[in-house]
Order: structure tokens, then C-alpha cells, then sequence
């Protein structure tokens, strides 16, 4: 094989400054060795109380019951449902990162798939919360899994969505779980090899299983990744699909449509880019990795999210022609009299605004490497994605086949919303916990791209970038 | 336990590393093994290891699958406890496609993950020798086995000369063991002597 590591210009570099491995290993591993800053700390005991508050909600809920909460017999479905689709929807950036683009081969998901990955888990576990304590009498749960009961046995409806949503949730969690622990292995190595206390080399040598990084383990280490991102592929665009056919296998107007798995998926990684953008550019800034988490990668995943901002978009049009072109009045009913307009059309609207007109802003180069701007956007578009989801559940609901159960109006209760701040306190004192224990850039990914894509060996690289191709070739095939 | 002798090589470049592998190996060493802070491509190849057959496994696991999830899904749906849903077929392939689609997966993932756990001995509380701290932070360690045919002196010589950085003999034991990283346990204290050079 050739040892020329040769990258065009064209490409940006991925890591900035002159980096040799020691010191990629430095400015990564440095704050799990250094104590926490002021701000760690603010940032974890809010998180601690939000979760604190979201315990007590549901204290209140399990208490009480259901009735803690506004659902009626005709918005049954209300915040909970909100929160959990918002949530998985949240989830899937981090896979489609770690998986699709270790498929299409694309050398800037190094800088931030750790992070990514691990804020999958965190939702996943968060969305999980919601259906689970939304079931009422939640020391039943245990009823959704098949195993041989002493009730019949009576089996869980296998034809059921909402049972395809079980499974799936489950095997999403425990796949991102594998995948992400797996691929943490070798830096959790490298932090126990160059600790200097006792209980770091401790916990460290316990944590990375004994990884020694053989070359035979590498290789198979390699084959896992890649299987593991040919398997996470299709289960990501699995999971929102069978997500959204808890909506679309309904008979309910606005919720039964075709379109819903692929405009669900494009939702997802839409939300789930934003919340990534999000968790990076406060990382970058607080730990100093902007070598690592640089503007292309900012640059890059604001280009997902124009793409998948466009598609969402394409998807809401497209519902609203066949609403009227369908020619079912029950279905144009719900779209053109109770979403565009209505008691709930100003949360249509405001879905409309962070969705889809919005994000086109980032067809403009100058807006997607703006920090600021970026920043703000990534707040904006969560938004609009839960605004989404909110549409479709309450808008479809609060207008039943039925004019005598109709809605007039459904606000959330205290404890309601409670449950939706607890679950940002777990989120984020998960996250917390993750980014002072874990290294939250792949380290041994980023070594093995930096002579390729590092500014530094770019430089080096200048003299080969003018040659012609015949010189360019008659080079680089001597050092065979 | 399994008490060798091993002469270390510490190379600081893999492009020093690759000829250096290619040398050692011309010259009739036997590597034991070479330790990277990351993949380095083609190595496995230089090292003349063969193709990994992981995936495989995880196909046959993924097949497993499936499997458990269409015979156990039909068997309760059809034979177990037959149920009637909106009066549909009670064996209706199309709705059980999600749920054999997930456990393919987790089947295949689970299964892939613990066999590669299994092959490389990797679990909590596993340990193994470190030959060099460094070897998952900026160095590429080549770890020679002596045999008692081995000059080790002319071993360390061949490796210095190729390029290592470092060259040093260490005792080792050549798998794993149960125990902490904070902890030094000698497993070996009073055999160093009964290894011949």
C-alpha cells in the first residue's frame, strides 16, 4: 500500500492546529483529569433539581393517577405523547452520524459522534419515560413483554403498533447502547494507561474491559463498527417509522396518512441535528475543542438540517394538497378548518415558522458558519419540531367524529409539564455526567484521520496539490 | 498462566512501523503482537493475519433472529392463543414484519458484540500486560517473542535498527488474568528465572 495520506484542499481540514497524537490525546482527556469548572457545576445542580421536580411529578401521577394530568377521553393523547415522539426524534442524529456516515465514509463525523452517540442513549432513555407512566398503572408495565404468565398465558397483541414501538424502542436503546460502549472502549483504555490515581486505574481498567489494542482486536474491532452501522442504519429509519405508525395505522383524520414514516424519519434527524448543534457548541466552547468540533462540522450538520428542514417541509404541503385533493371531508375538515386554523392554528403556524421557512436561511454560507446564529437556530428548530408533534396529536383530537365529546381547549397542568422538565434534568445530568467522565470525542477516530485531515499534515501536503496528475500519480506509486 | 519472554519495540511513526513490521517478519522473528492507540489500515495484512470472520457471525446470529421472532409470533398467534383481531388472518405475516425486523437486529447486535467480547477477552476485570503505557496514547508497539532460539540481544539490535524508538525485554504473562489496574500483582516473582534466554 501507499503511505502518501493524501487529501485534497478542496476539503477543509477536520482538526485544527499543529496536533501530534500525544496532544490530541491531551485536549481530550483533559477534562476528565481536571476538576470540573463553576459552570459544570451550576449547569449539573440545575439539571439535578429539574430531575428532582420531573420525580416529584410523577410521584403525583402514580399517586393519583393519570388524572394528575388534563387528558380528557378525547385529547387522550396530549404532552406525554408530545414529549416521547419529540424525544426519539431527538435520538436519531446521533445514530444517523455514527452509523449512515461511517457508511458514506465521511471523515467529519469523528469530531462529533461520541457526543452524538451518547445524547441518543440519553433520549431514548428519556422518550422511553413517557409511554411508560403515561400507561397509568405503571407497576404493570411488565405486561407489554411476551413471556409465558400465569394470566392464560395471554400473549401482548403482536399486530399491535404499539407493541412494534416497544420492541423497536428497546432494541434502538440497546443497539446505540452497544455500538457507542464498544466503540468507547479503546479511549477508556487510553485514560487508564496514562492515569496517575489509584481509583482512576481503577475505575478506568474496569470500565475498558482490558483493551490492550492489539492489532488483531482492532480488526475485529473495525468489522464490528462497520456491521454494527450496517445494522443501525436501517433500525434508525425503522424505530420513527414504527414511531409513526402508532399514528398512521389509526383511523383518525390527520393522522391516518401513507406519508407519515418518511416524514417522520426526515422530522427526526431534522430535531435530532438541532439538538446536536446544541449540546456542540456549548461542548466546544466550555472544553476548548474547537480544534475538533470545528466550523465544517458546524457547517455540515447546519447542511443536514436545511436538507431534512426541506423535506419536512415538501411533507407538510404535501398533507394539505392530499387533505383536499383525498376528497374526504373529515380529513380536509381537520387540516383546513381545526390546523390552519382554529382554536390550535396559532401552534400550526408557529410548526410552519420554525420548520420550514426558517431553516431556509441556511442556504446562505455566511449563516451556517455563525455561531451565534446557528445557536439560536438549533433552539428554534426543537422548538418547532415539538410544535410538530403537538399539532398532530392535539389538532386531530380535540375535533372527535363525535360533536358532543369535542374539545374546546386542553392546557397542560403543572405536573404535566413537571414530568417534561424532569425528563430535561435527566438528559442533561446524564450528559453532564457523560462529559466529565468520558472522553467526548473519539480519540483513537480522530487519530486515525488527523495525517489525512489534520491542518497541519494538509500543509505538508501542499507541494503534491500543484502537481499534474500524470507527476501526481508517478509520485505517489513510488512509495509502494 | 503462561509466563514468556518478549522483546518490545516502540515505534513513534506508522510509516516507520509498516517496513519495520515487513523486516522483522523477512528476517524470521515471530511477532506476538503489535499494539496501536488506533486502527492502523493494512497492518493486520502485514502482520499476515487473516480476515476477521465477525460479520458472519453476526449474520448467523441475525438469522437466529428472525427466526425466533416468526416461529414464536406465529406459534402464539396461531396455536397458542388464537385471538381474533378486526377478524384478520391469524397468521398475518405483514404486521409481524416490524418485530421480526427489531429482533433480527438485536439479535445479530447482542450476538456480535458478546463474540467479540469472547474473542478478544475483553470484560470487567479482565487484565492484560501492558507493554508500554503509551501504546493507546502515540506509539506503535512491537512485541517479538523469544523462543529459545532467540539471541535477544541481536533481537534488540534488529529492532533499533528498524527503526524503534525504545527497545526493551520484559517477562510477561501472555493472556489475560482477573484482576485491577491499580494494583501490580507479580504473578511471576520467583519464575524470572527459570525463563531461558
Amino acid at each position: 500500500m501507499s503511505l502518501i495520506k493524501y487529501e485534497s484542499f478542496v476539503r477543509e481540514p477536520l482538526v485544527d492546529g499543529e496536533k501530534t497524537y500525544n496532544q490530541v490525546t491531551e485536549d481530550i482527556v483533559y477534562t476528565i483529569e481536571a476538576k470540573p469548572t463553576r459552570l459544570w457545576y451550576i449547569g449539573f445542580y440545575i439539571s439535578i433539581a429539574l430531575l428532582l421536580f420531573g420525580v416529584y411529578s410523577l410521584y403525583r401521577d402514580v399517586t393519583y393517577g393519570i388524572g394528575q394530568w388534563n387528558l380528557g377521553k378525547t385529547i387522550g393523547w396530549g404532552w406525554d405523547i408530545t414529549n416521547f415522539v419529540w424525544w426519539v426524534g431527538i435520538g436519531h442524529a446521533g445514530t444517523l452520524i455514527s452509523a449512515i456516515l461511517l457508511l458514506f465514509r465521511q471523515g467529519w463525523r469523528t469530531g462529533v459522534n461520541r457526543a452524538a452517540e451518547a445524547m441518543t442513549i440519553f433520549a431514548v432513555i428519556c422518550a422511553g419515560q413517557f409511554p411508560i407512566w403515561h400507561m397509568g398503572r405503571v407497576w404493570m408495565a411488565f405486561f407489554v413483554m411476551p413471556y409465558p404468565n400465569t394470566r392464560g398465558p395471554l400473549w401482548p397483541n403482536f399486530n399491535s403498533p404499539l407493541l412494534w414501538d416497544v420492541f423497536a424502542i428497546s432494541t434502538y436503546f440497546t443497539v446505540s447502547l452497544l455500538f457507542w460502549y464498544s466503540g468507547l472502549l479503546p479511549d477508556l483504555a487510553t485514560v487508564r494507561d496514562r492515569a496517575k490515581t489509584k481509583l482512576r486505574k481503577l475505575l478506568y481498567g474496569i470500565a475498558s474491559f482490558g483493551w490492550s489494542g492489539s492489532t488483531k482486536h482492532w480488526q475485529r474491532h473495525e468489522s464490528l463498527s462497520l456491521v454494527l452501522a450496517g445494522l443501525s442504519t436501517p433500525l434508525v429509519l425503522s424505530v420513527h417509522t414504527i414511531v409513526s405508525f402508532d399514528f398512521a395505522t389509526s383511523v383518525v383524520p390527520g393522522w391516518h396518512t401513507t406519508i407519515f414514516p418518511p416524514y417522520f424519519v426526515a422530522g427526526a434527524v431534522f430535531s435530532g441535528f438541532a439538538m446536536v448543534q446544541t449540546l456542540m457548541l456549548i461542548t466546544r466552547r466550555v472544553m476548548n475543542l474547537q480544534d475538533y468540533i470545528t466550523l465544517g462540522h458546524i457547517e455540515a450538520m447546519n447542511k443536514v438540517i436545511v436538507l431534512t428542514g426541506s423535506i419536512v417541509g415538501c411533507a407538510y404541503l404535501t398533507e394539505l394538497f392530499i387533505a383536499w385533493y383525498g376528497a374526504n371531508p373529515y380529513e380536509y375538515d381537520i387540516f383546513f378548518k381545526y390546523r390552519i386554523a382554529g382554536a390550535y392554528g396559532w401552534s400550526y403556524w408557529l410548526m410552519m415558522t420554525c420548520n420550514v421557512i426558517s431553516p431556509q436561511l441556511f442556504w446562505f454560507k455566511k449563516l451556517r458558519r455563525n455561531i451565534g446564529f446557528t445557536f439560536f437556530m438549533s433552539i428554534v428548530v426543537n422548538v418547532g419540531m415539538w410544535f410538530e408533534r403537538f399539532v398532530i396529536i392535539v389538532s386531530s383530537l380535540y375535533r372527535d367524529y363525535l360533536p358532543s365529546s369535542w374539545s374546546l381547549y386542553y392546557r397542560p397542568t403543572i405536573f404535566e409539564i413537571g414530568f417534561y422538565l424532569g425528563t430535561f434534568g435527566l438528559f442533561f445530568t446524564c450528559y453532564f455526567l457523560f462529559s466529565k467522565y468520558f472522553p467526548v470525542i473519539a480519540i483513537a477516530e480522530i487519530k486515525s484521520i488527523l495525517k489525512t485531515s489534520g491542518e497541519s499534515y494538509k500543509e505538508k501536503m501542499a507541494d503534491l496539490e500543484n502537481l499534474s496528475v500524470e507527476e501526481f500519480y508517478a509520485k505517489t506509486h513510488d512509495h509502494h | 498462566m503462561d509466563i514468556r519472554k518478549f522483546v518490545v519495540g516502540s515505534f513513534d511513526d506508522e510509516a516507520v512501523l509498516f517496513p519495520a513490521v515487513k523486516k522483522v517478519r523477512k528476517a524470521g522473528y515471530k511477532i506476538h503482537d503489535v499494539y496501536t492507540p488506533f486502527p492502523v489500515h493494512g497492518l493486520d495484512g502485514a502482520l499476515g493475519l487473516r480476515d476477521t470472520s465477525l460479520h458472519t457471525a453476526g449474520f448467523v446470529y441475525g438469522l437466529t433472529g428472525l427466526t425466533t421472532a416468526l416461529s414464536f409470533i406465529s406459534w402464539i398467534l396461531t396455536r397458542d392463543w388464537i385471538q381474533n383481531y378486526g377478524g384478520k388472518p391469524h397468521f398475518s405475516l405483514p404486521a409481524w414484519i416490524p418485530i421480526m425486523f427489531e429482533l433480527t437486529v438485536l439479535f445479530s447486535a447482542v450476538g456480535m458484540v458478546l463474540t467479540f467480547c469472547y474473542l478478544c477477552q475483553l470484560a470487567p476485570f479482565v487484565k492484560k500486560h501492558v507493554f508500554h503505557p503509551r501504546a493507546t496514547d502515540d506509539l506503535f508497539v512491537m512485541v517479538i517473542e523469544c523462543t529459545s532460539k532467540t539471541n535477544v540481544k541481536e533481537t534488540e539490535d534488529f529492532l533499533a535498527a528498524a527503526g524503534a524508538k525504545e527497545v526493551n525485554v520484559q517477562i510477561a504473562e501472555a493472556g489475560w488474568w482477573l484482576g485491577r489496574y491499580d494494583q501490580d500483582r507479580h504473578l511471576f516473582d520467583n519464575k524470572s528465572e527459570t525463563v531461558t534466554a
